[in-house]
This record gives C-alpha cells, structure tokens and sequence, in this order.
C-alpha cells in the first residue's frame, strides 16, 4: 500500500489586533443579545435584568450608595486573611522541618484540619469573632492557612539530605541551615500558593458577608438578591469581579518579583 | 610523614527494616599529611559512608576517627567534604556559592567574597563568577564544587567521585586541573572514584575495597614520579599496577560467577 502523503498541518497566527477585534464583538454580541431579547420578551427581565438596567444601577451605586465603603470592607478582609493565612501557614509548614517527631505528631491534626470543609465552620467564626472585620478575616485565614502550610510541608520534604548534609560538613549549626538552605529551598512552594490563596482568601471574605454582615460586596449580593433587585446583584457580581481581577494581577506581579529572586 | 587522619577499627553497620546491614567491617586506615589517597571500590561497598564517617556526619558502629592525633569521631567541620552530588545552590551566583564555607565559618560576606573571586578566575571560573550555576555545564558546576570545598580551608579534604559524571575529555582536563590545586594548596586529599586508571594517575596510594562487608583488599603505594605525564598510562610500571588492582576488583565476581 502507498504511503500517504501528508504534511506537517501548519497554523496560521492571526496579529493581536484580529484577536481582540474577535474579543470585543463578542461581548457586545452578547451584550446586544441580551438587551434585545429582554426588549423582545425572549428573556425574563425581572430575573436576568438587562444591560442598560445594570448601567443605570451601576452610576446610582457608585454616586449614591456607599459603594466604596463596601468595596475597602472586602478588599480588607480578603488581603488581611490573605496575609496571616500565607504567612503563618509557610512559617508552620517550615517549622516542621525542626522536628521529625514534632511533624510526625501534627501530621494528622493538619490532614483533619485540612479535610473539614472550613465554610462549614463560618458560622461559629461569626459567632465566636463577631459581625466585623474580624470574622471575615478569620475565614479567610482559615481557609488560606492550611494550603499554604500543607504546600510549604511538602517543599520541607523535598529537600534533599545531602544538601544538609553539605552545611553540616561545613560546621554549620541548624539555625543556619534553616535561613540559608531550607527557606531559600522551599521559598518556590511559598510562591506557589500565593495566587490560589487570594482566590480563597476572597471567598472566604464573601461567604463570611453572606452569612451575616453589615458591609461588602457579599452582603450587596445577597441583600440586592433577598430584595429583588436583579440589576444590583450584577453590578456588586462586576464590582467584585474587577477587584478580584485587580489583587490576582497584584499577586501575579508579586510572584514572579519573588521567583526572580529565587531563581526558580 | 605524621599521619593526618587515622580510622581506627571503624566499621558501620545500619540497622534498618530488614535488619542489621554490615556495610563496613572494622578496617584501618592511616593516611599522611599532604598525600593524595585514593579508595577504589565497588558501587556499594562503603566508601561513602566511611567519609560520612570522617566527615562527622555518621557515627560508626564502632572504631573512632583521629584527626592530627585527636579523636575527631561525630565532629562536624574538621574536614572539607564534597559530596558525590555538586550540591550548588541555584538560588546563588557561584561566587556566593563558593564562599559557602567561609560565610557559614562567619566570615563578613564582602571578606569572603574578596578572598574567593582572584581564586575563581586563577582556577578557570573567570566569567562565571556572577553567573547562576544552572548556566553552567557539568565540569564548570564540578570546579566550583571543589572550590567551595577548598575555601572552607581545612586540611583535608575529601572528594567523592567528584568526576564520576562527566565525558572522557573534560574529566582529563579536570584531573589536570585537581592536581595543579593540590600542588598549589597542599592539603591531604582523600579521593574516591572506581576508575582504576585515574585513581593511579592522580594518587600517592590506592586502598582498594571490596564488598559484602566493606573492607580494604588491599593498600599499594604508587611511587610513579610526578608530575606525572598522561603517557605515564603507557609504561609498565603503570600497567601492572592497573592489572593489580583490576583483578583485586575482579575476584570477588568471579567468585561469585564460578
Ligand atoms: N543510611 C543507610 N541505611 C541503610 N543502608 C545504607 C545507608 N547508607 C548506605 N547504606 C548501604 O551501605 C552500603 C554502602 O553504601 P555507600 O557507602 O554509599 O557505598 P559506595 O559509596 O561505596 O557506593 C550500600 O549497600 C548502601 O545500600
Ligand atoms: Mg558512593
């Protein structure tokens, strides 16, 4: 039988410019869509809101309401949570390395710490921290603290004996090691964390507003919902999506600032 | 010449899940200051432990180290160890890299790093300096290896297979360049490789080591005049030494094999 003759297939790359000129009509196709057929009665307007709605929502929201008050209210909890939960999590998880007996004891404290679903525990942290920023912030922690010191543990354990056992010839004492091998060495697992813990750190602020709060995003959501308010519920969903967007990029910078420094 | 570092009955055996394993059996062995001394062995039978064991970094089973006359047994920082890995921290420049022993000694970095850069560029890392070592090819990681062991300024030092891993020509040029460092820092080298022929070309004596349990075979003297050339490998004195040691090495498989 003949071969067939085939060729490498070869894509063609369309220029920036086509690929955003795709992007924009899209969302104005759908914007458009959406506005038409609300206007048309193909789409439910008292329960999908439509465009121009929202539009009027948003300039209201933003003049009149105290948009900015609830925006700094969940920016706070999630970035303090965001930062005791990284922080205290790698300094646990690198604290390990100490001990072999001390993290054989911990082990399955954390692992059951790590299994309960910790929104399930957020309304005891309301009750025990309060309605304010407390609260929230501790649900943040507690669902930020056990990724990064799990992650942080696993960069201990990979450390490599010999590399120890390099600083030991050297005379080193175990302080030294520890700063000048395994914090370096587990440095790119801290860093790893560091974009899956904003976005927890962020739902753990929300949720914290849902269950009981007088400010936020999350209680907007969930206050424009109760009331019907379909245009509000959008635009506070726009609102926390850009601020999401905002810290992501944020730690996005923030990490690969640090992972220059590591070499990694 | 006085003895540097003396293993006395040291012997090591490791207890693990499927019981004691006789990795070592007691064996002595006396090496003299400023010599270059060689363990050829086997894969397996010992030789790294028994620098673990020098280095302080293991305790043996039995037997103690002395080090100038001093039981050194569990002392860490006596010696200069270079692991059979390079061991290089990605995370510094090789010149940070190479003032690891010194900085960890507590030197002030901006002395130790004073001291290593005219070393660096005298022993062929010039350009390198600055550089981070996943940059570097294998027999460049290697010299900065044995830099860093050297700088840590002790005595003797130990070298684990440090040339195990690399291509025929650039292992030749890194034997050159070992002995151009050892006759311009007289230390005690204690070298371990299981390639016979480089083992006679760089050494003042071979302990040859066999397995199950580690022990020394035997201990030649290697008197070839140095400098040595690499045309030395061709004379006779060199090639029967070669065959000697090849069938030391060779005995026990046989054995095994009849
Ligand atoms: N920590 C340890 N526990 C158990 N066995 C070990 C340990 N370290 C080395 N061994 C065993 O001891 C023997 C000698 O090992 P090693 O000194 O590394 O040999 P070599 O360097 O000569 O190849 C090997 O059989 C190895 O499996
Ligand atoms: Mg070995």
């Amino acid at each position: 039988m003949a071969k067939p003759v085939r060729r490498l297939p070869v894509q063609k790359d369309w220029p920036t410019w086509a690929i955003v000129a795709v992007q924009v009509s899209i969302l104005l196709t759908v914007v458009a869509g959406w506005e038409i057929g609300v206007r048309a009665g193909f789409i439910n307007g008292f329960f999908w809101s439509q465009p121009t709605a929202i539009w009027k929502t948003t300039k209201i929201f933003f003049t009149e309401g105290d948009a900015w008050t609830d925006i700094s209210f969940t920016f706070r909890s999630t970035i303090f949570g965001f930062l005791i939960g990284t922080t205290a999590g790698s300094l646990f998880g690198l604290s390990f390395w100490w001990s072999r007996n001390y993290a054989a004891v911990a082990q399955p404290y954390i692992i059951c710490f790590e299994s309960i679903p910790k929104l399930a525990l957020a309304p005891l942290i309301i009750l025990v921290f309060g309605l304010g920023l407390t609260s929230k912030v501790a649900i943040a922690t507690a669902l930020t603290l056990v990724v990064s010191t799990l992650t942080t543990y696993a960069g201990v354990k990979a450390l490599d004996p010999d590399g120890e056992k390099l600083f030991y010839s050297l005379g080193a004492t175990r302080w030294q090691v520890f700063r000048k091998l395994v914090v370096p060495f587990c440095l790119p697992w801290v860093i790893s964390v560091l974009r899956v813990n904003i976005g927890l750190a962020l739902t753990g602020a929300i949720v914290g507003e849902f269950i009981a709060s007088q400010h936020g995003l999350g209680r907007q959501i969930l206050y424009a919902g109760q009331t019907y308010d379909i245009a509000l519920v959008w635009v506070a969903v726009f609102v926390l999506s850009t601020l999401a967007i905002i810290m992501y990029a944020a730690v996005s910078w923030l990490e690969s600032l640090l992972r220059k420094g590591t070499r990694q | 010449m006085p003895v540097k570092v003396q293993l006395e009955k040291v012997g090591m055996a490791f207890t693990t899940n499927a019981g004691v394993f006789r990795a070592v059996a007691p064996l002595d062995i006396k090496i003299e200051t400023g010599r270059f001394v060689s363990l050829v062995g086997p894969s397996g039978c010992g030789k790294s432990t028994l620098f673990n064991v020098i280095a302080g970094l293991l305790q043996p089973t039995e037997g103690r180290v002395l080090i100038d006359g001093e039981d050194a047994t569990g002392i860490i920082g006596r010696v200069g160890y270079m692991l059979q890995k390079d061991l290089l921290l990605p995370w510094r420049t090789v010149l940070d890299n190479v003032i690891l022993g010194m900085e960890v000694q507590g030197m002030p970095l901006k002395q130790a790093r004073e001291r290593a850069l005219p070393l660096l560029r005298k022993y062929g890392l010039a350009g390198f300096e600055y550089l981070y070592p996943n940059s570097l090819s294998g027999g460049m990681r290697q010299r900065a290896a044995l830099l860093r062991t050297l700088l840590f300024d002790t005595d003797v030092i130990l070298l684990d297979e440090p040339f195990g891993a690399l291509d025929a020509q650039t292992k030749l040029q890194m034997q050159e360049w070992l002995m151009q460092l050892w006759s311009d820092f007289q230390k005690t080298v204690v070298f371990i490789t299981h390639d016979v022929e480089e083992a006679i070309y760089l050494s003042d004596e071979i302990h040859v080591m066999g397995t199950r349990p580690g022990r020394v075979l035997e201990t030649i003297p290697i008197t070839l005049p140095r400098p040595r050339l690499r045309t030395t490998a061709l004379t006779p004195g060199f090639i029967a030494i070669k065959e000697h040691c090849m069938d030391l090495l060779k005995s026990p498989a046989l054995e095994e094999a009849a």
